[in-house]
């Protein structure tokens, strides 16, 4: 188990040594979202601007309008809804070099309860135009992500959850990542689970349970949000006739919707399952039994794959 | 260190401002549609940047050493427009298409379509916070380029404009320099009934920020302040510019009605026969 903020904070060091128009800004959650890390190697390209998001994204804007590559951070229900008109102005209508870094994304934040917990970020983000939106689901590709934020000019946004999670990459597997190109983790023939972020990990539990029922699923890793990989999804959807997304995420806009879209653009009808927060607020409570209670877990996973596969 | 203005460059600018408010008001009767009153109110401190103060090229409008200037305030975008038109940022028959579609020229500042646009805005309270990360920016690459940023009075409702007047200070932007539309309206009426602002001087001062103010119609007066202001370190200044709305046509002057309707074909001619008959006088005048 690693923890993929300290993934993020650990290569925002390594590419600040490389790059230096690297910039990062927080508001008063560097000790969280680790970009303290950032800050201490590299004090004078870092601004802690205090508890006042909306100030740090357009701050944000100006810096990378003067040639900086901007990374802003904080939790993700501060990042994106508090700062939604900042981010559509200064940063999406602009196509300002800046990044949106937010961590604890999703409901296993957990004890904080649904003040803290973000799931409607990724739709908010995906609807900007410009804006691409990425969650990265261990803790070497959010690594490897980051990198591709760097090296990749434009508007973008990002969401790690707060929790550890298991590794599911080696770094060499990941050489070729590209934004906007999904990743087949396991094959298989009968369904595809598209999950994205925390959800990569329990869907690849789930696969092996399945294996054991006899049902050969494929896992995909749809990383990017957007640009959606179309391809992708109609190639599953073709090859292995039913899809199942997955997301730590309101099923409204995230992940879900985006295939459901493609699948429609492309009239393509299939067994079709959006597996997220069913357009609610959750609680208080430890991850696990909340993903358990909300119906985010491998359980879900295999119970829902059975469903729709044999109905 | 403050200059000397003489009075013929003083003359020839107020000349400008009123063919710059000419233009604001052709544009706005063609358009059909924008804002008269903040525009106006705008125009000499903006003609006094452009034309005299700051350090920028038309030619080469990204000019990475250039002074910025941010009109955070985005719907006195006529001024702008008709100033970067008449410094050749892009041609004078692009103000004939004001608000037009496929046009250059936006309804609020768009920095992806015109030239000279340093910030896209319209939605206000941005703009302060976009010049602070402008000015992080010149201290972090040793440059000496200084940031300008109009903002209206009625904006510093907003809560993010004094997120970032605390930010500036904090960070001793003396590379910063905010100009306040002081002109006592907005669209709802008169802004201490809105919502009250007074004392500006105090809130400003008590956010640790140089207070300067002036006649915001008096262009000697605002280049001086700018001097004031480039001769102060450590903090930010802001220049508090006491200003009319409509400034410059009669039936405009602190008329709120005029906040965001262009006038009609009477009043078109009406407004250009005053402001020619100014332009004549202080042309006699030099």
């Amino acid at each position: 188990m690693v923890n993929p903020r300290n993934a993020y904070g650990q290569k925002l060091v390594e590419l600040g040594k490389k790059y230096s128009n690297l910039v990062v800004l927080d508001a008063d959650l560097s000790k969280s979202t680790k970009t303290i890390l950032f800050a201490k190697e590299f004090p004078d390209r870092f601004f802690e601007m205090g508890i006042a998001e909306a100030n740090m994204i357009s701050t944000a804007a100006g810096l990378a309008s003067c040639g900086k590559i901007a990374f802003a951070s904080t939790f993700a229900v501060f990042a994106t809804g508090r700062v939604y008109d900042q981010i559509r102005m200064d940063v999406a209508y602009s196509k300002s070099n800046v990044k949106i870094f937010a961590t604890h994304g999703g409901i296993s934040v957990g004890k904080d309860g649904a003040s803290h917990q973000m799931i409607e970020d990724i739709a908010l983000m995906r609807v900007l135009p410009n804006m691409t939106v990425i969650a990265p689901s261990d803790a070497v590709q959010t690594g490897k992500i980051v990198e591709l934020m760097v090296e990749n000019d434009g508007p973008m946004y990002a969401r790690i959850g707060r929790a550890d999670a298991p590794i599911i990459y080696e770094e060499n597997n990941l050489q070729n990542l590209k934004l906007g190109e999904g990743l087949i983790v396991e094959d298989g023939a009968d369904i595809t689970i598209i999950a994205c972020g925390t959800m990569v990990d329990s869907a690849l539990d789930a696969q092996k349970t399945l294996k054991s029922k006899g049902i050969d699923t494929r896992i995909v890793d749809m990383h990017t949000i957007k640009p959606i990989d179309k391809k992708l999804i109609i190639k599953c959807a073709k090859e292995t006739g039913s899809i199942i997304t997955a997301e730590e995420h309101s099923i409204i806009g995230g992940l879900g919707s985006a295939v459901a879209e493609t699948l429609m653009d492309n009239n393509i009808s299939i067994k079709f399952l959006r597996m997220g927060i069913n357009d609610r607020f959750c609680e208080s409570g430890d991850p696990k039994d909340l993903l358990e209670k909300y119906g985010l877990n491998q359980k879900h996973m295999v119970k829902n794959v059975i469903n729709l596969i044999r109905n | 260190m403050m200059k000397n203005y003489d009075g013929e460059i003083i003359r020839k600018l107020e000349i400008m401002a009123v063919k710059i408010r000419k233009k604001i008001i052709k544009m706005l009767y063609r358009a059909k549609s924008g804002h008269p009153g903040g525009s106006l109110s705008t125009v000499d401190a903006i003609v006094a940047l452009y034309f005299l103060y700051m350090n920028h090229n038309p030619k080469n409008p990204n000019d990475s050493n250039r002074d910025r200037f941010i009109l955070s305030k985005g719907h006195a975008a006529p001024a702008l427009y008709a100033t970067l038109a008449e410094l050749g940022y892009f041609s004078h028959v692009e103000l004939n298409n004001l608000r037009n579609m496929n046009c250059m020229l936006q309804g609020h500042p768009a920095c992806l379509c015109t030239p000279g646009i340093e910030a896209s805005t319209g939605s206000l309270g941005h703009g302060l916070s976009f010049a602070n990360g402008v000015a992080l920016a010149a201290k972090l690459d040793k440059k000496d380029y200084k940031t300008y940023v109009m903002l209206g009075d009625g904006e510093t409702n907003e809560g993010q404009i004094w997120e970032a007047a605390a930010a500036a200070s904090h960070y001793k932007l003396d590379n910063v320099t905010a100009f306040i539309d002081r002109n006592f309206l907005q669209i709802d009426g008169n802004t201490e009934k809105i919502m009250r602002l007074e004392s500006i001087r105090d809130r400003w001062s008590s956010f640790g920020w140089n207070v300067i103010e002036i006649d915001g119609h008096d262009i000697k007066k605002i280049l001086e302040a700018l001097d004031e202001a480039d001769g102060n370190y450590n903090s930010p200044t802001v220049i508090i510019l006491n200003t009319i709305k409509g400034k410059g046509v009669s039936f405009m002057e602190n008329n709120v009605d005029f906040h965001g309707v262009p006038p009609n074909e009477m009043e078109y001619n009406l407004a250009i026969e005053e402001l020619d008959t100014l332009q004549k006088k202080l042309e006699a005048s030099i």
